[in-house]
C-alpha cells in the first residue's frame, strides 16, 4: 500500500476515533458522576442527526443544522433526566440497562413515527466539501479534517471545563464524594441535569456531524454506543483522559485493520480468500483489542482500582 | 515453644503516600486471644486485609500454621483454615440465616459444584449449620432473613458462620461493635469459651472486652506497632499511654 | 395474592391447553406462536439463571443465541448439500438429527459463554455489562462478515430437521418437542436453584465476599453458571433457528440480547417462572399491540419503563406478593 493512502487511512481513524470520543465523554462523565449506565445515550446521538437533516432541509444552514442538533439532544437528554433518569441513579445497574434500553424502543419508534422508515440525508455544506492538499500531497477532504478539529477542540474544551471550571470543580467533587458536595450547599439535582444535558448535547453534535457522512437513519446510534462502551472499557470508566486515548486506539485499529488485514492474509492465501478472511478478522480486531487490555488491566488503562 | 498458628513477618504496605503498614511482625499462639488495637486510622482494617487475603502487602509474609500463604487469595487461606468476621457484617441478607450458615458447612466441606441435591437436604451440612447457630444462640431464629436480624443478631451470625469452618485461626474484626452492653457480655463469656477451640486475633474497640478476654495485647499506631503484652504489661506501658492514651499521659 | 407455585402451575396447563385447543380449531398459527414464545422462553431462563440467581447482568446472550442458531443453519445446510463440513483431521458431517444439532449447539454455545465469561467475570458492574454488549456485538459484525454461511442475507433450510418419531413438520408436533426441553430445563433449574451451588451462587451475588471466606471461589460459581446459562439460550436458539428455518445476524444482535432480557423483567426475576410469563407477554403483546400500530414498541418501551420504575417483582411479583421466595 502506498503511504499517502496509508496516511489517508490513518487520518481515517483519527477522525472515527475523535467521533468515538465525543460520545464515550459524555457517557464516562455520566457514568463517573451518577453513577448511572446509560444505553439511551445512541438515542440522543440519532437525536441530534434527525434535528439536523430536518433543520439543514428546512433551512438551508449547515450551521443551523449543528445548532439545532445540540439544543434538540440537550433537550431531550434534560427531559428524560428529569422524568426518568433521575428516578434511576439510586437503582441498581439492571433496572439501569432495562430502564434505558425501553428509552431506546421509545425514541426509536417516535422518530420513525414521526420520519419515516427512509434514511435522511445531511448534505456537507459547500464550504466544507472538496478534499484539501495537505504536506505530502495527501488529498483529503476538508469535511473530515474539520471533525477531527472539532472533535480535538471539544476534548480541549472538556479538559478545561473540567480542570478550570467551577462547574468542573463540581463535577469532580461528584465524582469523590456525593454526600459532600450535597453538604457544600451544591444544588445537586441541578448539577446532574447539567452534566446530563451536556453529555446529551455532545452525543447529538456528534450524530449531526456523522451523520453528514452517513445516512441519518433509526438505529444509526447504538453501533456508535456499543463500540463507546468499547472505548470506555479499554480507557477505563470516569476517564475522561483514557477515553481520549481509547477511542483514537479504538478508531485506528477498526480503520486499520479493516485496510490492512486483507492485505497481510495475502501474503499466505489467495485472493478472495484473503479478502474474506482478512475482513472477517478486521470486525473482530477491536473487540480482540478489549479482550488483551481486559486480561492486561481489568479496570481499562486509565481506570481507578476497582 | 510450639509454632504459633497466624504469623505475620515483617508486613509493608502502602497507599500512595500513606505507610498504613510498618513492617509488622506479630502472631497469634494455639489458645489464646490476642487483641489489636489502637486509634482509628491506626492501619487496623489494612492489616486485617493482608492477613485475611483482600489486601497483598508490598513486602512481608503471612504464615497460618507454619505455610506461607501471602500469594494466596481469600478463599485458598479460609480453606486452609483461617476463620474471619466482619466489622460491617458480609452476609446474603436475602437468604435465610440457617443458608447462611449452611454456606460455611458447604465451605468448610468444599464441594460446592452440586447440583442436582437439594442443599437444605443434606444432613450433614444442615447439622453443622445448625450446631453452629445454636452455640451463639441463633437457633430460634434459623429460618429467618437475614435482613430482619438485628445489627447484633448479624454479629452473632457472622460468627457462627466462621465456626461452620471449623478454622485453625479466627481474625475477628470489631464483633462487640453495636452489640450493646448485655449482648458485649454474651459475646465476651462466648469467646472467653472459644479460645480453647481455636485462638482469636481480636480488633476491638470496646476496652471492657479487651482486657477481659486477652491474653496478650497488641498496639498499633500510625502503622506501626509500639508494644506488645498482658494486660498489666500494656496499661503500664510508657509508650502506649503516650500515644494511645494521648492526653492522659 | 396468590402462591407462586400455583401461578406457575396456572401457566404450565396454559402452555398445554392452549396449543391443543389451537390444534383442535385447526389454527396452526396460534401454535407456532405458542411455539414461539415456548423458545423464547427457553432463552430467557438460560439468561435467567445468570441474571436471576448469579446477578450477572449479560447484555451478550444474543451470542449464545446465535451460535444455536448457526450450529443448526451450518449443520444442516452441509447436511442439504451432502458436504462434510470439514475432513480434516476427521470427517465431520452435517445432519438432520435435532437430537445432535442440539447437542452441537449447546457445546458451542458453552465453549463460547466459557470464554466470554472467562473474560468479562474480571470485572463486575457496568463493565460487565458494556463488555458483554460488546462481545455480542463481536460476533454480530463477525456473522455479517463471514462470507460462507450467507454473511448478512443468513442462511435458510429447506425442511425443518427430524427427531425420531416424531413428524416436527406437524406445528403440534414440533410444539410438543420444545414444550418437553421447556419443562426439562425448567425442572433442572429448580432443582440447581435449591441446591449447593445455587446456594453458593446466590450468596456471591448478595457478597462475593462471603463467599471467598467460606473458601469458595466467587468466579469459578460464576463462570459455570455463566456457561450453563450460554449453553441454554444456545439451545433455544436452535429451536429458534429451526422454527423459523431460517439462521441470520438479526439473531446475534443487542436488541435480540435486549429482549431476552426484557422476558425476564416483564415477568420478574430470578422467579423460575419469570423468563416464561414474560415471553409469553411479549409475543401477545407483539401480535396484539403489532395488530394494531406498526410502532407497537413504543407501547413495549412505555410498559417496560412503567414496569422498570413502580412494579419491580414484575408480573409475578404483582401477582403473588412483592418478594421473591426464599426457602
Amino acid at each position: 500500500m502506498s503511504p499517502i493512502l496509508l496516511a489517508e487511512q490513518l487520518l481515517n481513524g483519527i477522525q472515527l476515533g475523535v467521533m468515538l470520543f465525543v460520545m464515550a465523554a459524555g457517557l464516562t462523565l455520566v457514568f463517573g458522576v451518577m453513577g448511572l449506565i446509560n444505553l439511551a445515550h445512541g438515542s440522543l446521538f440519532m437525536v441530534g442527526a434527525f434535528a439536523a437533516a430536518a433543520v439543514a432541509g428546512a433551512t438551508g444552514s449547515f450551521l443551523l443544522a449543528l445548532v439545532a442538533a445540540l439544543a434538540a439532544a440537550a433537550a431531550a437528554g434534560a427531559l428524560i433526566e428529569v422524568l426518568v433518569i433521575r428516578r434511576l441513579y439510586a437503582r441498581d445497574h439492571l433496572d439501569q440497562v432495562l430502564a434505558t434500553f425501553a428509552l431506546i424502543l421509545i425514541f426509536s419508534e417516535g422518530t420513525r413515527w414521526i420520519f419515516g422508515s427512509f434514511p435522511l440525508y445531511l448534505n456537507i455544506p459547500d464550504y466544507l466539501s472538496g478534499p484539501v492538499t495537505l504536506p505530502g500531497g495527501i488529498q483529503y477532504p476538508l469535511y473530515r479534517l474539520t471533525l477531527i478539529g472539532i472533535g480535538l477542540a471539544i476534548a480541549a474544551g472538556l479538559f478545561a471545563l473540567i480542570s478550570k471550571t467551577r462547574l468542573g470543580i463540581q463535577i469532580r467533587a461528584g465524582e469523590n464524594d456525593r454526600e459532600m458536595i450535597a453538604a457544600l450547599g451544591v444544588d445537586i439535582s441541578k448539577l446532574y441535569t447539567i452534566v446530563f444535558a451536556l453529555g446529551a448535547a455532545l452525543a447529538g453534535l456528534a450524530g449531526a456531524l456523522v451523520g453528514a457522512i452517513q445516512s441519518v437513519q433509526v438505529g444509526m446510534g447504538e453501533p456508535v454506543l456499543i463500540l463507546a462502551f468499547v472505548v470506555i472499557v479499554i480507557g477505563g470508566i470516569g476517564s475522561i483522559k483514557g477515553a481520549l486515548i481509547a477511542a483514537l486506539l479504538v478508531g485506528l485499529t477498526d480503520t486499520l485493520g479493516g485496510v490492512l488485514l486483507p492485505q497481510v492474509f495475502r501474503f499466505f492465501m489467495d485472493g478472495a480468500t484473503a479478502s474474506s478472511a482478512g475482513s472477517a478478522l478486521a470486525s473482530m480486531l477491536i473487540y480482540i483489542l478489549m479482550a488483551v487490555v481486559l486480561i492486561w488491566k481489568p479496570t481499562g488503562l486509565f481506570g481507578a482500582r476497582a | 515453644m510450639t509454632e504459633p498458628v497466624l504469623q505475620t513477618r515483617g508486613l509493608w504496605c502502602a497507599f500512595g503516600a500513606l505507610q498504613a503498614s510498618k513492617d509488622i511482625t506479630l502472631d497469634l499462639r494455639a489458645g489464646e486471644i490476642h487483641a489489636l488495637i489502637g486509634p482509628n486510622g491506626a492501619g487496623k482494617s489494612t492489616l486485617i486485609k493482608q492477613i485475611a487475603g483482600s489486601l497483598r502487602p508490598d513486602a512481608g509474609q503471612v504464615l497460618l500454621a507454619g505455610e506461607d500463604v501471602t500469594a494466596l487469595s481469600t478463599a485458598a487461606r479460609a480453606r486452609r483454615g483461617l476463620g474471619r468476621t466482619f466489622q460491617i457484617s458480609e452476609l446474603a441478607m436475602d437468604d435465610t440465616v440457617l443458608q447462611n450458615a449452611l454456606l460455611g458447612a458447604l465451605g468448610a466441606q468444599g464441594r460446592p459444584f452440586r447440583f442436582w441435591q437439594s442443599a437444605l437436604g443434606r444432613d450433614d451440612l444442615r447439622s453443622k449449620a445448625e450446631l453452629a447457630l445454636a452455640r451463639v444462640g441463633l437457633a430460634d431464629k434459623a429460618r429467618m432473613r437475614t435482613s430482619e436480624l438485628s445489627h447484633g443478631q448479624r454479629r452473632q451470625l457472622e460468627v457462627a458462620v466462621a465456626l461452620t469452618l471449623h478454622p485453625k485461626a479466627f481474625v475477628m474484626d470489631e464483633p462487640m461493635a453495636g452489640l450493646g452492653t448485655t449482648g458485649s457480655k454474651t459475646m465476651t463469656s462466648f469467646l472467653d469459651g472459644l479460645r480453647a477451640q481455636a485462638p482469636i486475633l481480636l480488633v476491638e474497640h470496646d476496652m471492657d472486652a479487651v482486657f477481659a478476654l486477652a491474653d496478650r495485647i497488641s498496639v498499633l499506631v500510625y502503622g506501626e506497632i509500639i508494644a506488645t503484652g498482658s494486660v498489666a504489661e500494656i496499661r503500664s506501658d510508657k509508650a502506649v499511654r503516650a500515644a494511645y492514651l494521648g492526653e492522659e499521659a | 395474592m396468590m402462591s407462586e407455585r400455583v401461578l406457575n402451575g396456572v401457566v404450565m396447563a396454559g402452555l398445554i391447553l392452549f396449543p391443543l385447543w389451537a390444534w383442535m380449531a385447526d389454527a396452526p398459527f396460534m401454535i407456532t406462536l405458542a411455539t414461539k414464545a415456548a423458545i423464547l422462553a427457553l432463552a430467557g431462563v438460560g439468561l435467567n439463571l445468570a441474571l436471576g440467581i448469579g446477578g450477572l447482568v449479560s447484555l451478550g446472550h444474543a451470542a449464545f443465541f446465535g451460535i444455536g442458531g448457526y450450529a443448526m443453519g451450518i449443520l444442516a445446510s452441509h447436511a442439504q448439500a451432502y458436504d462434510p463440513i470439514f475432513t480434516q483431521p476427521f470427517v465431520f458431517e452435517g445432519t438432520k438429527s435435532m437430537p445432535l444439532i442440539w447437542l452441537t449447539a449447546m457445546i458451542a454455545s458453552g465453549l463460547a459463554a466459557l470464554a466470554i465469561g472467562a473474560l468479562s467475570l474480571r470485572t463486575s458492574g457496568v463493565y460487565f455489562i458494556m463488555i458483554t454488549l460488546a462481545f455480542g456485538q463481536m460476533h454480530y459484525f463477525f456473522s455479517i462478515s463471514w462470507p460462507a454461511y450467507g454473511g448478512e442475507d443468513g442462511l435458510s433450510i429447506y425442511v425443518r430437521n427430524s427427531f425420531p418419531g416424531l413428524n416436527t413438520l406437524d406445528p403440534i408436533q414440533f410444539y410438543a418437542v420444545v414444550l418437553g426441553l421447556l419443562a426439562i430445563v425448567l425442572y433442572c433449574n429448580a432443582r440447581l436453584a435449591k441446591s449447593p451451588f445455587g446456594l453458593a451462587l446466590g450468596a456471591a451475588r448478595q457478597s462475593p465476599l462471603r463467599v471467598e471466606t467460606v473458601g469458595i471461589s466467587p468466579y469459578r460459581l460464576q463462570l459455570v453458571a455463566f456457561t450453563l446459562s450460554g449453553m441454554i439460550t444456545g439451545l433455544a436458539g436452535a429451536l429458534f433457528a429451526d422454527l423459523n428455518r431460517f439462521v441470520s445476524p438479526v439473531m446475534f444482535s443487542w436488541q435480540t440480547s435486549g429482549e431476552i432480557m426484557v422476558f425476564i423483567i416483564i415477568g420478574g426475576v430470578a422467579r423460575l417462572f419469570g423468563p416464561v410469563v414474560g415471553a409469553i407477554l411479549f409475543i401477545v403483546l407483539e401480535h396484539v399491540l403489532g395488530g394494531l400500530s406498526d410502532y407497537w414498541h413504543i407501547y413495549l418501551g412505555a410498559l417496560l419503563l412503567l414496569i422498570v420504575l413502580f412494579a419491580r417483582g414484575g408480573v409475578i411479583g404483582t401477582l403473588t406478593g412483592r418478594e421473591a421466595a426464599h426457602d
